[in-house]
């Protein structure tokens, strides 16, 4: 997993609220074996017409936003399935943080795993940001996981909050399972007594 | 340090969690432990993938059952050929790391097929008090055996499937009473899309939920099913409710549920699983069974609900972000803000998935659809939720009611709840369909889904479009 320490990028504008994982993959796109290669298909039907066009309403196809690495959402982004195709495909277009006042349990997790920084604001905090990022290129937005802070583009900083052992795992990249492994003793252990307890189990 | 447990007033959650725990770190991070790991072949093949190339084994094969769901067909011959490039691969890549890590695996040849969450009650791999996982979010269906059972991603699969353990934080708990009984035509399905249309597909974010109340321990184990799949619409980690005799009586002789001494054991062991008295809730909703009317929902989110009996709302009916999403709903799914729900027409009636898929949920169908017949035009599906559901309703006589009727009987899988297999909408298609999520393009792009209850999607199959499923049960009165 790629580390994450501070970036500093376009943000996309995208205030609809409830944005689905169907949004952000549809499920013609889960038919992969691989993480890699879905940042082409990202909202795919929001994106482009049913014969392939690309829709230039639709903000990532817009000059200004093509670059983005950021979004700014509606509350309770990523609600729905527990696909992580979801982070596989935003991190696969270049996205490394999204921003919104609500995160799907789930989705927040999975962002984790992958190298993604879900970070969760007062309404009126993104709603700054959300201005702010629809100013276009020219407003870039930072985001340091290790200060814990999101600036926007004319240095208005905003202190957010994130669990202290998955901000540990993304700033040194680390792998989960590796670290588990650490304790496969006390695995063995809880194994040996639950045999006992709960022997149908 | 943590106070002696019989001096804490715990939750049905805190226990399970209590007894899962396999070490707590400093910040409050626990590992904890997976009873039973599902698996199908849409969101684990990266992770066998994972476990290849860093030479990791299953950790508990024994506890990890595996299943095609999402992508098979549902039409006859799949046995031995999937036309779909990359549904065929999915499915093969399942099959080769099932007997590559010697995982419990139900091929699509097997009777017993079906819907992964169909098939872990059926098959008593999910028991009271258990932790179970799948990559999927639905999982939160188990935990109407009184299982913390939750949804995860595939990073956690390949977590899950090297150490047994996944890493977590506790969630906060939320109870959720439906106080009193139910009346006529209102089911399971009513319940839980009234919960969500009452709390929002957000508010159940950071809990999990327990469903009590008279009119829940009323349901049968399929309804408590029913209800708690729904959870993750709501946003909760998992919902749970308490075991009781009909969950023993549920599980008791099932292949893989405990035997004799063994099970004498289990029984007295899940006897403790319920909340105490005067244990803490973080959030209380309670509703009244009678307030509930047979619901559907109108928009893209499983939040868009209202009584059957009710009119398309206006945007400007809604406040903040909710406004733009419900003017991109009502635009997405072709109605008119002010017209009646009921006169709202179809062109497909989906009966099956995770949420009612079960043979209850095709005795209810089949109970309206006795003797009547699909409305000219409409085209009706039922696909049982697993091989096993569909032989017993074929023994039963439903197959035959359903066919009759002029519905298509189909072979068990995912199907339509979403198109990653043949049976999908066509673009601008209509669907009244019992699964559980009307999200822009799930059963096809540009399809429009309209979630309900099996006797109400039964009821939509004889009108030809949306119906108050108790004018029918008058007119067979």
């Amino acid at each position: 997993m790629d580390k994450f320490t501070t970036i500093t990028g376009i943000a996309a504008p995208m205030p609809l609220v409830n944005i689905d994982t169907d949004m952000i993959i549809p499920k013609q796109f889960l038919k992969t074996i691989k993480r890699s290669g879905l940042g082409v298909n990202l909202f795919d039907e929001m994106r482009y017409t049913l014969d392939g066009k690309e829709i230039p309403d639709f903000v990532l196809n817009q000059p200004a936003y093509r670059e983005s690495q950021i979004i700014v959402a509606g509350d309770n982004f990523g609600c729905g399935s527990s696909r992580e195709h979801a982070p596989w495909a935003l991190l696969d277009f270049g996205i490394r943080s999204v921003i919104s006042t609500s995160f799907a349990d789930i989705f927040y997790n999975n962002c984790f795993k992958n190298g993604i920084l879900p970070i969760i604001l007062p309404q009126d905090a993104v709603g700054y940001l959300m201005d702010d990022a629809k100013k276009g290129a020219n407003a870039r937005i930072t985001v340091d996981l290790e200060n814990q802070t999101v600036s926007a583009s004319d240095g208005k900083s905003f202190a957010f909050e994130v669990d202290a052992f998955k901000k540990h795992c993304l700033l040194n990249g680390l792998d989960d399972i590796g670290l588990t492994m650490e304790k496969v003793s006390a695995i063995d252990t809880f194994e040996k007594q639950n045999a006992a307890a709960r022997p149908w189990a | 340090m943590t106070a002696p447990k019989s001096a804490v007033l715990r939750t049905l959650y805190d226990k399970i969690w209590d007894d899962h725990v396999v070490h707590t770190s400093e910040d409050g991070t626990c590992l904890l432990y997976i009873d039973r790991h599902l698996v199908h072949e849409v969101t684990s093949p990266q992770a066998f993938e994972g476990l290849r190339m860093t030479g990791r084994k299953v950790r508990a094969p024994e506890k990890t059952i595996a299943v095609p769901d999402h992508n098979v067909p549902t039409t006859e011959g799949r046995e031995t050929h999937i036309d779909n490039e990359e549904s065929r691969i999915q499915v093969d890549a399942l099959d080769k790391n099932a007997r590559e890590f010697g995982v419990v695996y139900y091929p699509v040849t097997d009777i017993r097929q079906g819907i992964v969450h169909i098939v872990g009650p059926e098959q008593g791999w999910t028991l009271p008090g258990m932790t179970v996982v799948c990559g999927d979010s639905h999982t939160a269906t188990h935990g109407a055996f009184g299982s913390l059972a939750h949804g995860i991603g595939t990073s956690e699969v390949e977590h899950v499937l090297a150490t047994q353990t996944l890493i977590q934080k506790k969630s906060k708990n939320m109870k959720v009473e439906i106080t009193g009984k139910l009346l006529p035509g209102v089911t399971a399905k009513d319940i839980t899309l009234a919960v969500i249309g009452k709390t929002g597909t957000a508010g159940g974010t950071g809990y999990v939920i327990e469903y009590c109340g008279e009119a829940i321990r009323e349901l049968s184990m399929e309804g408590r099913m029913t209800v708690c799949n729904m959870a993750i619409e709501g946003g909760a980690r998992a919902g749970l409710i308490a075991p009781d005799e009909k969950t023993f009586a549920y599980c008791m002789g099932r292949p893989h549920a405990p035997k004799g001494a063994k099970w004498e054991a289990a029984v007295s062991y899940w006897k403790t699983l319920f909340t105490d008295e005067g244990a803490h809730f973080d959030k209380i909703i309670t509703i009244k069974g009678e307030d509930i009317a047979p619901v559907v929902t109108w928009g893209t989110s499983p939040e868009d609900v209202l009584p059957i009996t009710a009119t398309v709302p206006f945007a400007a009916d809604f406040q903040g972000g909710k406004v733009e999403a419900a003017q991109r709903s009502i635009d997405y799914m072709g109605l008119t803000p002010g017209m009646k729900l009921t006169d709202v027409k179809v062109d497909a009636v989906f009966i099956g998935s995770c949420t009612n898929g079960r043979i209850e949920d095709l005795r209810a169908a089949a109970g309206i659809l006795k003797g009547r017949k699909l409305a000219p035009g409409v085209r009706g599906m039922v696909v049982p939720g697993s091989g096993l559901v569909r032989l017993q309703a074929e023994e039963e006589g439903l197959a035959q009611i359903f066919t009759d009727a002029g519905f298509e009987w189909r072979l068990a899988g995912c199907s339509m709840c979403l198109g990653m297999n043949p049976d999908q909408l066509a673009p601008g298609e209509r669907c009244a369909a019992t699964s559980n999520r009307n999200f822009e393009g799930r059963m096809g792009r540009g399809g429009r889904t309209h979630l309900m209850s099996p006797v109400m999607a039964a009821a939509a199959a004889i009108t030809g479009h949306l119906t108050d499923i108790r004018d029918i049960m008058a007119e067979t009165a």
